[in-house]
């Protein structure tokens, strides 16, 4: 409490008190339901996008080609789920193994799109984009780069 | 002057209001839920065809508000203030709403504990001889609330275990210094209490010291106990809240008895997927002016606790680690 001068709280409990009772009273996440359905449903989409990469191969891309193509494929296919309202349906039943794959990046992007759209084109969706997607960006380059210059010193 | 207070925090009223009317609007989740044939009415859509989230939540709330005034069959000259609030950033629902029905307008601000506010604040003005009726009201918005305080609504996130589900609804009561009704009898006014709960997907545990201070205040303040109410019920703490609020309670020496209960929890059943129950200004608001409402006009509750839960913190003070502020209101109706 800020000003311990002031009247006290009435109940008989402690700050102290309460953080224990807290934690005894707030359900657990359920974890290994929870692992095991990322497990699933990473699977599944890791396996849909390695049909894609084989689908193209036998249409004649090179192996490197058709990863590049089936990443965009999928990126597709996240964008057009959410769109679609259904891949939130998945995050909620997949958690990680629906956010992780490119998937769920593309569901990042597409879902403040379309959240922001009523805001304006610039200061909506413009502005409001990454908001989701952003931090992985920032860090993600970011991590490349002092990478990138580790590796060129190495070599 | 004879001063109606008692005790550290409450206010008893000399001639008690009347609650005239009460009109609820519910989302279609809600209206499946097990309270659903108790509201006024039920929305088919979270957007009734309106453009925006936003746009359908003042609407729902205008419709309500407008709802309670045509039930009680009131002319508007004869109703002096409406008092409204929502979730929103800077209640924006409640104005608009205020800008269509044009009577003189207190904005209120206690998250989802404003509806047990607005009901202290609209009878200490009839009492106090400021006003003949009162209308009083709020609103949440499960879409609009979720895209404010958490994450776009097609994110593909999932949610905590003790999250609450805000819910799509809007109630509203015409309060009056005379007429037929259930009268209320007198409020407690909470204090900010703050047990450093820092979870904003764990409210019910934030909120629920709070609810147990004003309980306990109220009780002492009127030498009562919980037994001398049909029902007490929060607003809302959800069941991780309402079980620590009993816990706290229990240690303070007040055994609450199987009479004490949450609108968060009466909502929504098990098999909705809400998780630890319902939250939002709406969900007190339509539980109490539907199924409460009801009950006390069938007789079955003749003095009724109402205790609105509200976490005080803003999107920009839990992104700075701030821990939860969080408020309780009580008020007593009576048949």
């Amino acid at each position: 409490m800020a000003n311990q001068n002031l009247r006290q709280p009435s109940i008989s409990v402690t700050p102290e008190q309460y953080k224990q009772l807290a934690q005894q009273y707030t359900p657990k996440p359920t974890v290994v339901k929870n692992v095991v359905r990322a497990f699933i449903v990473g699977g599944v989409i890791c396996a849909i996008g390695q049909i894609f990469i084989n689908l193209f191969v036998t249409f004649g891309l090179a192996r490197i080609e058709a990863a590049t193509a089936a990443t965009a494929t999928m990126i597709f296919l996240g964008a057009l789920l959410t769109g679609l309202g259904i891949y939130d349906e998945i995050g909620k039943f997949g958690g990680a193994g629906s956010i992780v794959p490119v998937t769920g990046f593309a569901n990042s992007i597409v879902a403040p799109a379309m959240e922001f759209k009523r805001e304006g084109y610039v200061l909506g969706v413009g502005a409001k984009l990454f908001t989701v997607a952003g931090p992985v960006l920032v860090y993600g380059i970011a991590t490349s780069i002092v990478v990138g210059i580790v590796y060129y010193f190495l070599h | 002057m004879d001063l109606k207070r008692m005790g550290n925090q409450t206010v008893v009223f000399a001639n008690p209001p009347v609650i005239l009317s009460s009109y609820s609007i519910v989302g279609p989740k809600e209206g499946e839920g097990p309270l659903g044939k108790t509201f006024s009415k039920v929305w088919q859509d979270q957007l009734h065809g309106e453009k925006s989230w936003e746009l359908a939540e003042r609407k729902m709330l205008q419709e309500a508000m407008q709802g309670a005034i045509d039930q009680a069959g009131i002319p508007k000259e004869q109703i002096d203030f409406m008092l409204a609030g929502d979730l929103l950033n800077q209640i924006i629902s409640s104005n608009f709403a205020a800008r269509q029905i044009g009577l003189p307008f207190i904005g209120l601000y206690g998250a989802c504990s404003t509806m047990a506010l607005s009901m202290a604040v609209g009878s200490m003005l009839i009492d106090g001889g400021f006003a003949r009726n009162v209308l009083v009201g709020v609103s949440s918005h499960h879409d609009t609330a979720e895209r404010q305080f958490r994450s776009p609504t097609e994110q593909g996130t999932q949610r905590a275990m003790s999250a609450q589900w805000t819910v799509t609804g809007a109630g509203s009561l015409l309060l009056g210094r005379s007429g037929v009704g259930p009268r209320i009898t007198s409020a407690t006014l909470g204090r900010v209490v703050d047990y450093a709960e820092t979870d904003i997907g764990n409210m019910g545990s934030a909120m629920a010291p709070a609810v147990a201070d004003t309980i306990l205040n109220h009780l002492t303040d009127l030498q009562r106990k919980p037994s001398d109410y049909d029902l007490i019920a929060s607003g809302d703490l959800g069941t991780v809240g309402l079980a620590l609020a009993g816990e706290v309670l229990k240690r303070s020496g007040m055994d609450m008895g199987t009479g004490f209960s949450d609108c968060g929890v009466m909502i929504f059943d098990s098999s909705q997927d809400v998780h630890a129950g319902a939250s939002g200004c709406g969900c007190s608001a339509v539980v109490f002016a539907g199924n409460i409402m009801q009950r006390i006009k069938a007789g079955e509750l003749k003095r009724f606790l109402l205790v609105g839960s509200g976490a005080l913190h803003s999107s920009t003070s839990a992104l700075q680690g701030e821990s939860i502020p969080s408020i309780g209101h009580a008020v007593v109706i009576e048949a």
